[in-house]
């Protein structure tokens, strides 16, 4: 039965956005065939070398006909581009309640981790019918994770983070792929994403031995490996207090503005040199090499997990703004 | 059975008349010539080669995707395979075929030139294409490269162990024949034309190339930088594209598909011109449309460089910038939509003769429609979401050009073939070779449409079974493309020497290059080059109805 498939399981919200715009593309495609091939089979046999037709005033060219052939086509295409725009923006943003799963790619084996902590490779286990949100970097080339049955596709590149989310709607088995060339087993770098009802995923999420969250792991690092040292109202360095910043603006030494998230907590971990906050010295050590992909997002969900607290820093003096 | 090329035969005469072939034999003579039409014979057996090693390439690839396990080579090998293949393919084959070849031998006999403004570096540019396919093949025989032919970063600067510097370095210097051609058809465009030969009086043949032209001289040094900054990453370690250095891997693909895209653009335009040299000559009529048609090979030149963040949609591109690449690929499409209706209506109480070059110029049509319309799919966002890097977009590329630049390649050497050599290729075997070509490509590559909405990722060595009845087509597909491809190899072999002699003008056809011998004397024209003083494709289908009920 499965080789007789013209389309893929159709397994979260967006695969029915997308297939009916593909519908429509197909439709079309029909339509023009059929405009252009008809006439050119019918003329073909009319206007065969020897028929009889009337070949007289022969017409070879009309401003008309020009203008009619440029302008249907253009409005149709507007019609077509807004349309997958749409959508397009729609895949693009993952909705504020989505569940979080962060991925690591690397040759040739995918790393998952929940939120909650629980590890997995190559499998993905999330519930029916809740958004989930994949947070994804790669350790090495670009991969790319893609879940064909949920239209869902987005390059996995070193040095940032892309994310990407789905809503599912079927229990099942679907497959993942790296569709982007990543070296000698790329083809090999698959896996399988298992939709569970909701009872099931709680229960499944629940076994095995006790998880530390991906936030509490970080907060745990954050004091390891000597954040907490100079990041803190009793520190005796000057270094900028990191509770309530998440996702607000803050100034540069520089006079821009920037925002605080994922890449400018990573960059700043990586390379504390290059966007430094207005009022700071240039006193923090990079920590390249030293800390894995999943400790830099640990990290990153603990900055992101105080972002609500009030900065004790407001009552402190020198606290940048 | 009576075929297109009962006209006018002209016998040789006695004595054996000079043309450029017999002037000077030697292997001396031809690897000095400065004569665009032994330059564009050069060309011709050159390119074979490399369209040959890549099928061969292909064709392994085809075996091993018969099955989905991968068993027929290892998956390092598989990886190398298309690698060689998209490499030779695109810069070794489709990037020079039409330009080099029958650019060469054409443009300036169209134009009634004595050849082109600058003979030393036309022979030159071949010199530079030989050495840059001898460093690629260098590589491939020292074994191999994997990075595949758009050698994507990290991969290619810090990852990939294979001969990516030579392979680079091969497409590099092969570049610079490009730019050389282009530039020297351009100049031969404006400085060259016959008296009375205004603009608008010119074949759209020669319109298409200078379009392509413009394009190969702007857009050809982007991909040398891209490839040198590559090496310099490579080599020496300078970060700018691995992260790890701090690079930015997204900016070889900005760099790259900068060139890239408009490089398709190179591979389809020349398509374009010659299918309307055909469909005026075999329907005996004046094109629709000459300005529409022309003015759309600008159009598309100048829209084709603002497209290539198109194939960036899902690398994490920014999405507003996505929107705006988006918009822009849905109007490329429009100056190529004006084309195929301009042909179509062309049709239009025409006096059609289905002869070979016919036949591939109405495939070429009917493949790039589709070829075109599943571009769309591609410009469409959030389609494109699911089927980027799948097969539908191998299908759709290879609709483009393979079922456009391949097909319109075949049907203009089958044109000009008799001006080439002197001699008609056997009619029928033509037109069968054309028939399988055409079924023979459906076959191959309308069944990779459904797998890649299935979602089968490309370059996959082994895949779950599912997939297989569609690769099994597809493979089956590609066995009658091949004999597609040796029956033209064979006849024309053939014809070299038991063909029947041409004449001057087997197809009655109306350019310049057909109001001299076959094969032309050294410097195109007798005595004097050519006056024009009418538009191009002056037929009439009614003169030529009439002449045909007549002889009946």
């Amino acid at each position: 039965m499965d080789q007789f498939r013209l389309f893929p399981p159709e397994a979260s919200t967006s695969a029915q956005q997308i297939d009916w715009i593909y519908f429509a593309l197909v439709a079309l495609t029909v339509l023009i065939c059929v405009i252009v091939f008809v006439p050119i089979i019918f003329f073909s046999i009319k206007y065969r070398r020897g028929s009889k037709a009337d070949r007289s005033n022969p017409r070879v060219e009309s401003v008309f006909i020009e203008s009619g052939w440029t302008i249907v086509p253009l409005l149709i295409f507007i019609g077509l581009f807004s349309w997958g725009a749409v959508v397009y923006f729609h895949v693009e943003n993952p909705p504020r309640d989505a569940l979080q799963v962060q991925v690591i790619g690397k040759q040739w084996m995918w790393r998952l981790q929940h939120a909650e902590g629980k590890q997995e490779i190559n499998e993905l286990h999330v519930p029916v019918d809740r958004p989930v949100e994949l947070t994804m970097t790669s350790q090495d080339v670009i991969h790319s994770f893609f879940v064909p049955a949920f239209r869902l596709h987005q390059d996995v590149v070193p040095g940032k983070y892309t994310h990407e989310w789905f809503r599912a709607t079927r229990p099942g088995e679907y497959h993942i792929f790296c569709s982007q060339y990543c070296g000698t087993q790329h083809s090999a770098m698959i896996g399988r994403v298992v939709v569970m009802e909701p009872l099931d995923y709680e229960r499944w999420l629940n076994t095995g031995r006790p998880m530390e969250s991906i936030a509490l792991a970080g907060e745990r690092l954050f004091r390891e490996r000597g954040c907490s040292g100079c990041h803190s109202v009793n520190s005796k360095f000057h270094a900028p207090l990191l509770e309530g910043t998440w996702g607000k603006p803050v100034p540069l030494e520089s006079g821009e503005m920037v925002t605080v998230d994922e890449r400018y907590v990573r960059d700043s971990i990586l390379l504390p040199g290059k966007e430094i906050s207005k009022g700071y010295q240039n006193i923090m050590p990079s920590f390249a090499g030293t800390l894995s992909e999943e400790e830099i997002m640990q990290l990153i969900a603990y900055i992101k997990s105080i972002g609500n607290q009030t900065s004790p820093s407001e009552s402190a003096p020198n606290a940048s703004r | 059975m009576k075929t297109a090329i009962e006209i006018d035969i002209q016998t040789e005469g006695e004595m054996p008349r000079e043309h450029y072939l017999n002037v000077k034999t030697g292997v001396k003579a031809w690897l000095l010539t400065m004569d665009h039409k032994r330059i564009g014979i050069l060309y011709l057996w050159t390119i074979l080669v490399f369209f040959l090693i890549a099928s061969v390439a292909a064709a392994m690839m085809r075996i091993e995707l018969l099955t989905p396990q991968g068993d027929f080579v290892t998956n390092e090998t598989y990886n190398k395979l298309f690698t060689i293949h998209g490499v030779l393919m695109v810069w070794f084959f489709l990037i020079p075929s039409i330009p080099t070849v029958l650019g060469n031998f054409a443009i300036p006999m169209m134009i009634g030139a004595r050849d082109v403004a600058f003979p030393k570096l036309n022979l030159l540019s071949w010199y530079i294409f030989v050495a840059g396919g001898a460093l690629t093949l260098w590589a491939i025989i020292h074994g191999g490269v994997d990075t595949g032919w758009t050698f994507y970063t990290p991969y290619s600067t810090t990852y990939a162990n294979s001969h990516v510097i030579t392979m680079a370095a091969g497409v590099f210097v092969a570049g610079f024949s490009s730019i050389i051609t282009g530039m020297n058809f351009m100049a031969t465009i404006h400085k060259m034309r016959a008296a009375g030969l205004t603009w608008f009086r010119l074949p759209l043949f020669i319109w298409s190339m200078y379009a392509t032209s413009v394009i190969l001289v702007l857009a050809t040094p982007v991909l040398a930088i891209t490839l040198a900054v590559m090496c310099v990453e490579r080599i020496w370690g300078v970060g700018i594209f691995d992260p790890k250095l701090g690079g930015d891997p997204i900016l070889f693909q900005h760099m790259f598909w900068f060139y890239s895209h408009p490089a398709v653009y190179i591979m389809i335009l020349p398509g374009m011109g010659v299918v309307s040299e055909l469909i005026t000559c075999f329907s005996r009529k004046q094109i629709f449309g000459y300005g529409f048609v022309a003015a759309a090979s600008m159009a598309i030149a100048v829209l084709g460089f603002l497209v290539w963040g198109h194939h960036m949609f899902v690398s994490s591109q920014s999405v507003y910038a996505g929107m705006v690449f988006s918009i822009l690929s849905f109007l490329v499409a429009i100056p190529s939509a004006i084309k195929v209706f301009n042909w179509t209506a062309t049709l239009h109480k025409g006096s059609i003769h289905f002869a070979t070059p016919m036949l591939y110029a109405l495939g070429f049509i009917g493949l790039f429609t589709i070829g075109g319309m599943t571009g769309l799919f591609l410009a469409t966002l959030a389609v494109d979401v699911h089927v980027h890097d799948s097969y539908f977009v191998i299908a759709h590329f290879h609709y483009i050009m393979v079922g456009g630049m391949v097909m319109a390649f075949m049907g203009g050497l089958h044109y000009w073939w008799p001006k080439i050599t002197g001699r008609l290729y056997p009619e029928m075997a033509g037109k069968l070779a054309a028939l399988t070509t055409f079924l023979g490509f459906n076959l191959t590559f309308f069944p990779q449409f459904i797998l890649g909405y299935l979602g089968m990722p490309r370059r996959y060595h082994a895949y779950p079974p599912e997939f297989q009845m569609f690769n099994v087509l597809s493979t089956a597909g590609a066995s009658i493309l091949g004999i597609g491809y040796l029956l033209p190899l064979i006849y024309f072999l053939w014809s070299l020497k038991f063909g029947r002699v041409a004449g001057p003008n087997p197809w009655r056809a109306t350019g310049l290059e057909w109001q001299t011998p076959s094969p032309p004397p050294k410097h195109n024209f007798e005595d004097k080059t050519p006056i024009v003083t009418e538009k191009p494709y002056s037929y009439s289908a009614k003169e030529d109805a009439d002449l045909n009920l007549a002889s009946i």
